[in-house]
């Protein structure tokens, strides 16, 4: 911990003032922690000297639970749970973990379904992020336009599988409802609306000056840090670092598209602030939209439940397969004894690594700081808590 | 006006108390009205309806019901708060708030007092809201209350200084710091107004006044001192039921107070803008009224348009940036003025 010493202030009377470092308590009911965290901060004046992220308010045993399951398909809903954001992104890294340790190849429909469903929460996930940001810096509007344009993208999910939240849309082999007439077309209505919707985000939050001059050259993360904390998705590349899973350890069917991961270059200050690591996000929606509507006009036909198997019963064995969620590095690890449910499944949460980042990067700001960083760092607590 | 009520009423108590109840006769009003216009604009803007059923035509009877559900909430003081002090903010606040517009005129005939030293007064009086915000705070006796009073009062404190000098520079020209007499000299068309005097200097000295009246009213992109996303509700934290009202009222009172005042001082007050069309008492009060109003607007405007400065920006605001344009207002008029 960097130690910030107050000097004591001599008052004109020759007495020596002293000044205290104080305690305060922020969350887990407060309006901008997001979720249920509770960070203790220790702060002098208006400066945060250290801060300590208190978690596990919102622990809910998913490890004992998908142990405690009959089959391996019961866990999906357990894993929508996870990130309540994200959910389609969790789905999709369990799935891809059975079905690795199975070893069953899904058809190519339901590889490009999938694909869509992924990006499009990808797209839904990004933009309570840079929404609810948005509303840490004090603006509210963007927020609200941020909403409207994600109800749509819930519409389409509504339309295919029923759910608008959690979803339990991709199962072991396949998914559980194949799209549903005129899904495509109103998807690709969507992809249409929503470019132009960019461009306004923009003008009315990214470029704005406020908002420039609050998040620029603030929480720098350096690219050795991050890494060193292992940081991942968005945070990483907002740190100047080309990697996304995705593209370097490629699962599914995301070689077949034309698309750029997008990496912070300190525009506006420094490599690895906080308008980094938001415009990230933001770039990112414009990827995920070329995504979507390369698979919407290659997606081919065919039966997306035949490989869906009947009991799932791998040998003996583990494996860890990784994916990129909206928030980073998602992992599963599963342990099979044989049996007809998981021995173990380990999670591997980005966001728990992105808060563990937090003290690091907040001490010495201030508290106003504190609260874009954080922010800029889009934490799930349903996901840091399991 | 006076006149009129000293006929009626042969008795000083009684007109006095009359003459000071007049504003209150638009304030009440006002804020009921304003705080329903700053739900539907701000919805508007957002792309949402706000509130559409209470009452009927679009929920125009919302402030109204959360006002009945206001009184009717349990008043609650914090165990450990300093019970008289905490009681005491919220009035004070209101007074501070409310004995500003003893000075506005409100037309060519109702002003509260007559002083002639209006501006003074009014610039004192206004800083009695400061007082009752750490009052505020410090009597909570909670964290956040504290926080948002030291930055509120710090805010205050700061941002009087470019306020005043902004309106020196118009005290300059019209040699009196009595609202109605600076309101007779804007007589006639609206090139007369002391905006558009001794262009462009005046002009500025407005832009300053405007912006600095944003941050001693709490306005974003000023409203550190509430910044809800920070410290919760700063120094209204523990404020609820007819209390946290009384800090509401206060806020959009003095959101017009300093409407007022741009207007009084920069757009010529109750003239109207065509010279002598539409001019008179009576239509003073409605140019009054409808150039508070639109500043009123601009500042909703802003506020749904604009994320929110931090602590130290807002000082280097104030200090570094409108404080020495403000002199170089003052300075610059003067120099005019002798030449």
């Amino acid at each position: 911990m960097t130690e910030i010493i107050t000097p004591p202030i001599k008052s004109s009377i020759g007495r020596t003032v002293r000044t205290e470092e104080m305690l305060l308590n922020m969350g887990p009911q407060h309006p901008s922690m997001h979720g249920v965290l509770r960070l203790e901060l220790v702060i002098d004046g208006e400066i945060v000297v250290d801060v300590v992220p208190q978690i596990g308010y919102l622990h809910r045993c998913f490890e004992k639970h998908a142990e405690s399951m009959t089959n391996y398909q019961q866990v999906v809903p357990y894993v929508d749970r996870m990130d309540y954001c994200a959910a389609m992104n969790m789905d999709f890294g369990y799935v891809i973990a059975v079905e690795k340790l199975l070893g069953i190849k899904v058809p190519e429909r339901v590889e490009y379904i999938r694909v869509i469903m992924a990006e499009l929460q990808r797209i839904a996930s990004h933009l309570i992020a840079a929404g609810t940001y948005g509303l840490d810096i004090g603006a509210w509007t963007p927020f609200l336009y941020m909403f409207r344009d994600r109800e749509r993208i819930l519409d389409l999910y509504e339309m295919t599988c029923g759910a608008r939240l959690l979803y339990n849309y991709m199962w072991v082999g396949g998914v559980s409802h194949d799209l549903p007439p005129g899904f495509i077309d109103k998807a690709k209505d969507f992809c249409k609306y929503f470019r132009p919707k960019i461009e306004e985000y923009n003008n009315l939050l990214s470029f704005n000056e406020i908002f420039i001059k609050r998040t620029a050259n603030v929480g720098v993360l350096p690219a050795d840090v991050a890494i060193a904390y292992g940081v991942s998705g968005p945070v990483l590349r907002g740190s100047g670092v080309n990697f996304d899973l995705r593209r370097d350890d490629l699962y599914s069917i995301y070689n077949r598209f034309e698309w750029e991961p997008q990496i912070g270059k300190g525009e506006m200050g420094t490599v690895g602030d906080c308008w980094d690591r938001y415009i990230v996000r933001i770039r990112e929606m414009e990827q995920s939209i070329n995504i979507v509507e390369q698979a919407l006009n290659q997606i081919p036909d065919g039966d997306v439940a035949s490989a869906i198997p009947k009991r799932i019963r791998p040998n003996p064995g583990d494996v860890y397969a990784r994916t990129e969620s909206a928030r980073g590095e998602l992992g599963f690890y599963v342990v099979s004894d044989g049996s007809g449910k998981p021995f173990r499944v380990k999670g591997r949460s980005p966001c728990f690594v992105h808060l563990s980042v937090l003290p690091e990067i907040s001490r010495g700001s201030m508290i106003a700081d504190m609260i874009a960083i954080a922010g800029s760092l889009d934490i799930v607590l349903g996901e840091v808590d399991r | 006006m006076e006149q009129l009520l000293r006929n009626i009423l042969d008795n000083d108590f009684f007109v006095y108390t009359a003459m000071a109840i007049v504003p209150l006769l638009w304030i009440l009003p006002y804020a009921l009205g304003v705080i329903w216009l700053e739900r539907k604009v701000s919805a508007h803007m957002q792309d949402r309806l706000g509130p559409m059923r209470t009452g009927g035509w679009h929920g125009w009877a919302q402030t109204i019901a959360d006002m009945m559900k206001l009184l009717q909430k349990e008043d609650i003081v914090p165990a450990a708060a300093d019970k008289k002090l905490h009681t005491l903010a919220p009035y004070l606040m209101f007074i501070g708030a409310y004995a500003v517009y003893a000075t506005i005129p409100f037309s060519s005939d109702y002003i509260g007092s007559d002083l002639n030293i209006g501006l003074f007064y009014i610039v004192a009086v206004s800083s009695i809201t400061a007082v009752a915000i750490l009052m505020s705070g410090w009597s909570s006796n909670n964290k956040w209350s504290l926080l948002g009073a030291m930055r509120s009062v710090a805010q205050i404190v700061s941002y009087e200084i470019p306020t005043i000098l902004a309106l020196l520079a118009v005290v300059m020209i019209a040699g009196t710091l009595n609202l109605q007499e600076i309101n007779k000299m804007q007589t006639g068309w609206f090139w007369n107004w002391f905006v558009f005097q001794k262009f462009p200097f005046i002009f500025i000295a407005f832009i300053i006044y405007f912006v600095a009246s944003l941050a001693e009213t709490n306005r974003t992109p000023f409203d550190i001192p509430e910044a809800e996303s920070e410290i919760v509700a700063g120094y209204i934290t523990e404020y609820s039921g007819m209390k946290f009202a009384m800090f509401m009222l206060s806020e959009f009172v003095n959101m017009f107070a300093v409407s007022a005042i741009a207007a009084t001082v920069f757009l010529g007050g109750w003239n109207s803008p065509f010279g002598e069309f539409m001019s008179g008492p009576v239509w003073g009060v409605f140019w009054f009224l409808s150039k508070g109003m639109f500043f009123v607007f601009i500042q909703m405007w802003l506020r749904w348009t604009l994320p929110r400065l931090r602590v130290d920006q807002l000082m280097y605001v104030s200090w570094k940036v409108l404080t020495p344009w403000a002199f170089a207002c003052i300075v610059c008029v003067g120099l005019w003025m002798m030449l």
